[in-house]
């Protein structure tokens, strides 16, 4: 297929080892000073011009980190790090809040032209034709446009960054912030409470759904500089909403900190469908450089026969460290998880899910596709609880791991703990090679070994690669390709 | 068209010597038939001709229209028209059958110099062989061999030898695991193939296959060299009598 096509010329056209998101935008940014104090938390506060509360809130978080351990149960190593040694703040200079695209500087707007993301409401996606998607952008510590806002407001729909929404909308921030990851969460997520600086919020009425796609976009690029960006998307009693998130870093030599926090709130008969198409710089083939990713990522399924499902292809980063997880508290509700992890080079990736069935009825599914190749480990973990009350509950987990080559590694990490005796919870998960008798077979009808390659990976990974919304499966579908090139031979 | 001469060929790690001088030429149109023991060779002359990993040529040559193969990659060597009909045909999880049947079509088109395929054209050619071959839309769809019956498996063997019109078709043992039905849908699915400008090597334990493939030339392989040849009637000499007189001879 096209597709197919695609991936094998962007393998083809690309060299080895070369990560084309990899440039940096010359801009002059203002930062906060490096290390983390109380003084820094201030600091971030006050260039947001945040509400008292959410100061508090933040100081609060800073105390409680300073007591946390960093967790060590995961299956990645790396060097300790230097939480001084950080930037916890950096923003393009001249970018108080999020502006009318006409006020954007043109610098940043050329970046994200390269980076093939469309600022302009008039373009569309690169080669998908009358796809319109809304797009938080956000450049190092701050959001620096919001675009379609206008069209989404005539919905009653509100798509802005969270630092917006805190002055704008503080009864929903204050109601929703911290319901679903609370501030004590984990090591990360609460460095995250104290310091985050920028992210998207959306918020859907009831019974609305959503009329375009909403994306927002990261991106560091800042040296010596962390994102700690906060999402929170909340949809109202029947609303339904589809997000989708994408990211990349310049290439550098140094390891660079990623902690995000990201809240969904469904509430009765709402859908969210969460998207993400991860691809920060991963490193060069020995190991060094590339972002360090440590996300915390829960869905609550608060009302009634409310849906959440989370889908990510994740390619990026030296070390990913992600559970997107739901809690299915209402009754009759459906958490799905859908991954792809590619891993290469030296890269780490301790990813899954975690899905709690509380309420009568709910369901999960959980389908998890790791291919790894290089030198790479690439880990799921995944945990599946069910309640005594969760009368009903069903849970089914597939997760299937490909490795290419001698050197890499797959392992599979699941927790089932079911305290209903009632309760279904199937768990399958198969690990295997790529033959050499498959690739014999595609290269003997006169397939080159990187195309074989190409076509049993995009194989492997096709029942999650239809999750995605169309406009985005084609791009992911090359993203694997080019992630693997080098792989074979 | 092709021509063998003193072909030796190891297994390389084990540096086991399974091809030990065989000659063999075929011209275009010609069907020729190879028969022997178990442990002949025969597999491996079809995978050293196709090119799989894990033999070593150690001396002799093949050639197909002048041009030597064994220097060639397996892709080139399909480019090339080099087709070898599996007796294991292997399984691709979550590949259409179609996508893949189109890729490698586009990719033997690309290494030839020539554009791709149209989807229409494509499509046409698809659907007038499969039909040709009882092959159903569904199994089109379904992923490259994933749960297909033996039958299936081979049918979409001599599919591919359809839509990628090789010069040279190797059929290794494609007659192992077919039913009465299925052997006569594979056989007329290569006999339509057979063309002035094409020729076959049949590779096959059991006459019963060449009574519906017709051979021009018979081969006995027997420890690595052709020991015999002759026409179709040494088949059913060989199926009465055995191999072993030319177990013996060899």
């Amino acid at each position: 297929m096209a597709a197919v096509k695609e991936t094998v010329d962007q393998v083809r056209a690309i060299d080895v080892d070369q990560y084309k998101y990899g440039f940096e935008t010359d801009i002059e940014s203002e930062r906060a000073r490096k290390g983390l104090g109380e003084d820094v938390v201030r600091f971030i506060s006050a260039k947001k011009n945040e509400p008292e509360w959410m100061l508090e809130w933040r100081l609060d978080a800073y105390q409680r980190w300073l007591t946390m351990e960093e967790p060590t149960w995961a299956r990645v190593n790396y060097p300790k790090i230097d939480f001084q040694d950080i930037y916890y703040y950096a923003a393009p200079k001249g970018t108080a809040g999020p502006k009318s695209l006409d006020e954007v500087d043109p610098e940043l707007l050329k970046t994200y032209e390269k980076l093939g993301i469309p600022l302009r409401e008039q373009a569309v996606l690169a080669g998908v034709e009358g796809a319109k998607v809304a797009v938080d952008a956000v450049f190092d510590s701050v959001s620096v446009v919001t675009t379609f806002r206008e069209e989404l407001s005539k919905h009653g729909i509100i798509f802005c960054s969270i630092s917006e929404a805190m002055r704008e909308h503080p009864e929903l921030v204050k109601k929703y912030l911290g319901s679903v990851v609370p501030v004590t969460d984990n090591y990360y997520a609460t460095l995250n409470s104290a310091v985050f600086s920028d992210g998207s919020f959306v918020w859907i009425p009831e019974g609305v759904r959503c009329p375009m796609e909403l994306s927002t976009y990261f991106r560091i690029n800042e040296k010596k500089t962390g994102q700690f960006e906060r999402t929170l998307i909340i949809a109202e009693k029947g609303s339904y909403v589809s997000y989708l998130e994408g990211c990349t870093a310049p290439q550098r030599d140094e390891n660079q900190l990623h902690a995000a926090v990201v809240e969904l709130v469904a509430m009765e008969d709402a859908e969210i469908k969460y998207s993400t198409v991860q691809n920060w710089y991963p490193g060069d083939k020995d190991g060094k450089g590339g972002i360090y990713n440590f996300v915390t990522k829960r869905g609550d399924c608060r009302g009634d026969r409310s849906k959440i499902s989370w889908t990510q292809v994740e390619t990026g980063s030296a070390i990913t460290w992600k559970y997107p997880s739901c809690i299915l508290r209402g009754d009759d509700t459906k958490g799905e998880f859908y991954s792809i992890a590619v891993s290469n080079g030296r890269q780490q990736v301790d990813s899954g899910t975690k899905m709690i069935h509380l309420g009568k009825r709910t369901s999960s599914r959980i389908i998890s596709k790791g291919i790894s190749a290089g030198h790479s480990q690439n880990t799921y973990r995944g945990q599946v609880k069910v309640n005594r009350k969760a009368e009903g509950a069903r849970s089914f987990t597939n997760c299937d791991s490909l490795l290419i080559g001698h050197d890499c590694g797959a392992h599979t990490v699941p927790y089932l703990e079911s305290a209903n005796p009632r309760a279904k919870v199937e768990h399958e998960a198969t690990t295997s090679k790529i033959s050499d008798d498959q690739l014999f077979y595609c290269i003997s009808r006169g397939l080159g070994p990187e195309e074989a390659v190409a076509l049993i990976v995009n194989g492997f990974v096709r029942d999650v690669l239809q999750q995605l919304p169309m406009e985005f499966a084609v791009e992911a579908q090359k993203l694997i390709g080019v992630s693997l090139e080098g792989s074979v031979g | 068209m092709l021509e063998i001469k003193n072909l030796h060929a190891e297994i390389e790690n084990e540096g086991r010597e399974i091809l030990r001088g065989l000659d063999l030429t075929v011209k275009p149109g010609e069907v020729h038939a190879i028969m022997g023991p178990n442990g002949a060779g025969k597999s491996t002359l079809s995978h050293v001709l196709a090119g799989k990993p894990g033999y070593r040529v150690t001396d002799g040559s093949a050639t197909l229209d002048g041009v030597d193969i064994l220097d060639m990659d397996p892709a080139l060597r399909a480019a090339n028209g080099v087709f070898l009909a599996f007796q294991y045909p292997v399984e691709i999880p979550g590949v259409a059958n179609m996508t893949f049947l189109k890729a490698a079509l586009n990719a033997q088109r690309k290494a030839r110099g020539e554009g791709e395929i149209s989807t229409p054209d494509f499509m046409r050619l698809v659907r007038a062989e499969a039909g040709k071959l009882k092959i159903s839309q569904d199994m089109l769809k379904r992923p490259v061999n994933v749960g297909f019956s033996g039958g299936e498996k081979k049918r979409n063997e001599i599919l591919q030898m359809a839509i990628l019109q090789p010069k040279l078709a190797i059929l290794d043992e494609t007659d192992s695991g077919l039913d009465i039905d299925a052997l006569k849908v594979v056989s007329e699915g290569v006999n339509a193939l057979r063309a002035p400008d094409r020729a076959f090597i049949v590779i096959t334990h059991y006459q019963r296959l060449l009574d519906h493939i017709r051979p021009d030339v018979v081969h006995v392989l027997s420890k690595g060299r052709i020991v015999k040849t002759g026409g179709p009637e040494l088949a059913l000499e060989l199926e009465a009598k055995g191999y072993a007189d030319f177990v013996d001879a060899a």
